[in-house]
């Protein structure tokens, strides 16, 4: 009896060992060096996997840091400035300038601007009725209304808001990774440089049509006038396709183009309220 | 006797309310838009310039690519110009705008009444003239006719299908033509027969129909080679896979072709469009429409020249009713709800129903309770709630293996679904972005 238990227990040490040998040996010869820095920058990225940079998570974008020869177009946009030179010092080199950005969503059609012609009660989601019909409204490019950005928003940073029926982008949770803008089927929502107390001066529109029709459909559209190229001092605005676009790298916030907006397209957000004076619409505050 | 597809379908209730009123021809509108994306494939490409005055069936658009058609002008007037229109979906597109004057045609269309039955042109000539005249499937696709004419080399074709069933609710435009155009139906039959070099066609029309299936019958005698085949009425049995494996039991492979199992199928209507350009020299640009509605004062089936509004269309039917919820374009299967009266009839608009407003809201939408109901109603034997689910999901990889491109959008599984689900609203977003993933993987 004891033998039986004796033999089991060098046999099953005997194997062991063995297999540990055979364990050894092809560990070593089929060893992987990995940089372990990837471990440490993957570690200092948020870990919120959300796709931003335009790799599949944060460890394939720490992999490309470490690989980079330089930090240039590499970047975490939930992470921002801070992240990024956190990883320049890990990894000892320059830290490339970020610029902070925000999201926009470039529709300002509300049932008040933008009358609503027809009821749509198929799937809640704004690919399928994009690909089905024009929309509730008469304007083929506006906001579909289903919130597909609000579902593709990793930092709770949109919500639909029930009045005007358009998403709503808080500033400070965004952390502008653009999955919104992948989201959104028809491009409205766009990346843009985050001003100084979060000010920002946009077309909140994206109606490429012809002004009539741009207007007929509602009233708030970008006519493609382009009164608001001809006051820009900056040469920050451009129209193409009846639709004017505001360069956030140009633009110095001097309003100059939102009190000439004849449809009012060009919308102001946190700026200080205007005094109702024609000296002072004149004269913009220019402090930047 | 009657025959029919094994696998699937359902039976929506019929409301074929217009199957006793004659074709009446609509009056010329005063004012035409003709879209230049009728057909699938690429868009005509306009040779008018606004000013240019037309006659009517004069060429005013040509196909651009292979899969293309001509378009021709419905009307006699001036071109007012050249700009964007909304087609069905209220997406803008481009068109051109005649104003009518009058109704003078080309001299060299054949305005008798007498019915042409000897076939003076050769293979070739034919597929020549439906290209000339513009000729697509009259059955709601809209393919090219001188594409599906035409077999590539390697391929043979060994019968022809026609397809009389008609089985969308609501619709009878192809049930009259069959009715009082029968004669030219068969005589385009030999011809598209004569163009795809068959012996064989068969007619298959669903039981619904006994007049149109005894007064064809009766015709037939006449005409070698064609014979009718009465179908079971079964939703979607004019789907082209289905009415194939209806009439002569042969299955087209997943991702296949009809022509892959040696047979074209064509619509009636297409028949009907070949006979009148082969025979008459006449292009087409008019077309039988069905507007009904259970409140339309006056439903009817009317001939309407291409780019005539739909809402004179309501207008002769008696005006719309009061209280009308959705205006369908097609079918109330397949059909898509109009966003706009204005929008232009064109080759493919098959139908036009207004539906009250308590018969037209969707039901509220609850949790799938794995009933497999889709799946039973499936008629290309696929699993609707898995596709929806997975479309829904993003997961289009899971979705192409499932083989989600073998949908044919028929609708059967959200018709049948008792939890309301949007189920081919998913599916048809997922199986455009397989498409597209396909498109994409074949041109790298």
């Amino acid at each position: 009896m004891s033998f039986t238990i004796l033999n089991t227990i060098i046999m099953l040490s005997l194997l062991g060992m063995v297999a540990a040998v055979i364990l050894y040996v092809i560990a070593q010869r089929f060893k992987v060096i990995e940089d372990p820095r990837i471990d440490i920058v993957a570690d200092t990225l948020p870990g919120a996997n959300c796709g931003g940079c335009g790799f599949a998570g944060c460890r394939s974008l720490a992999e490309a840091l470490v690989k980079a020869d330089s930090l240039e177009g590499l970047l975490c946009p939930p992470g921002g400035s801070e992240t990024m030179a956190k990883i320049a010092v890990i990894l000892d080199r320059q830290p490339a300038a970020v610029e902070p950005k925000v999201a926009v969503v470039r529709c300002n059609g509300t049932p008040e601007n933008c009358a609503r012609i027809t009821n749509y009660d198929g799937a809640i989601n704004c690919r399928v009725a994009h690909s089905l019909y024009r929309g509730t409204t008469a304007c083929q490019y506006g906001c579909l209304g289903c919130g597909d950005c609000v579902t593709a928003c990793k930092f709770d940073a949109m919500v639909m808001d029930p009045v005007t029926k358009l998403p709503v982008i808080f500033d400070d949770k965004c952390v502008a990774c653009g999955a919104c803008v992948k989201a959104c089927p028809r491009n409205i929502i766009e990346l843009r440089k985050k001003s100084r107390k979060d000010r920002k001066i946009y077309v909140s529109c994206v109606n490429r049509d012809k002004g009539g029709p741009a207007k007929k459909a509602c009233n708030v559209a970008c006519i493609g006038c382009g009164k608001c190229v001809k006051v820009c001092a900056y040469d920050a605005i451009t129209v193409t396709d009846n639709l004017a676009f505001i360069d956030s790298s140009k633009c110095k916030m001097c309003r100059k183009c939102v009190a000439e907006c004849p449809t009012g397209a060009i919308i102001e957000l946190n700026f200080p309220v205007r005094e109702q004076t024609e000296a002072s619409r004149l004269e913009p505050d220019v402090k930047e | 006797m009657f025959k029919s597809f094994p696998k699937g379908g359902i039976h929506p209730p019929e409301n074929k309310m217009t199957a006793g009123n004659p074709i009446e021809v609509l009056p010329v509108p005063s004012a035409v838009t003709i879209p230049l994306a009728q057909h699938i494939g690429a868009p005509a490409v306009a040779i008018v310039a606004k000013g240019d005055e037309v006659k009517t069936g004069q060429l005013i658009a040509t196909a651009k690519g292979f899969v293309s058609a001509n378009i021709h002008s419905p009307v006699s007037g001036k071109v007012v110009k050249i700009d964007t229109t909304i087609d069905t979906t209220g997406y803008k597109q481009p068109a051109v705008f005649i104003e009518v004057s009058g109704d003078e045609w080309v001299d060299t269309i054949d305005r008798s009444q007498v019915i042409e039955k000897e076939i003076k042109l050769d293979r070739e000539a034919i597929i020549n003239k439906c290209m000339e005249c513009g000729i697509v499937g009259l059955g709601g696709a809209t393919f090219p006719t001188h594409v599906k004419m035409g077999i590539p080399a390697g391929k043979k074709c060994d019968l022809l299908i026609i397809n009389g069933v008609e089985c969308e609710p609501y619709l009878t435009s192809d049930h009259r033509l069959m009715l009082e155009n029968g004669e030219e139906i068969l005589t385009g039959v030999s011809i598209i027969m004569k163009a795809l070099g068959v012996e064989k066609a068969i007619v298959g029309i669903e039981a619904n129909k006994p007049d149109a299936i005894k007064s064809l019958s009766d015709l037939t005698s006449g005409f070698k080679g064609i014979s009718i085949q009465p179908l079971k009425v079964k939703y979607p049995q004019g789907g082209e896979k289905q009415l194939i494996k209806a009439c002569c039991n042969r299955e087209v492979p997943s991702g296949k072709l009809p022509l892959d199992v040696n047979v074209v199928v064509q619509n009636v209507g297409t028949a009907y469009a070949v006979y009148e350009a082969v025979q008459k020299n006449k292009p087409l640009f008019e077309r039988v429409v069905t507007v009904t509605g259970k409140h339309l004062p006056k439903p009817g089936n009317m001939k309407v020249r291409i780019g005539t509004p739909v809402s004179a269309l309501i207008e002769a039917a008696g005006g719309m009713p009061d209280d009308t919820g959705k205006i369908v374009n097609g079918g109330p299967m397949m059909g898509k709800a109009l966003a706009d009266l204005d929008v232009p009839v064109t080759k493919g608009t098959s139908g036009i129903i207004l539906f009250p407003s308590e018969e037209s809201k969707r039901s509220e939408v609850t949790p799938c309770i794995r009933c497999g109901k889709c799946v039973t109603a499936c008629a290309m034997g696929l699993e609707p709630w898995y596709l929806s689910a997975a479309s829904e999901r993003e997961m289009f990889d899971k979705t192409e293996a499932a083989k989600i491109t073998d949908c044919m959008e028929c609708g059967s599984c959200s018709f049948v679904c008792p939890a309301n689900r949007p189920l081919l609203d998913y599916i048809r977003l997922g199986k455009s972005t397989v498409m597209r993933m396909i498109r994409e993987r074949n041109t790298k």
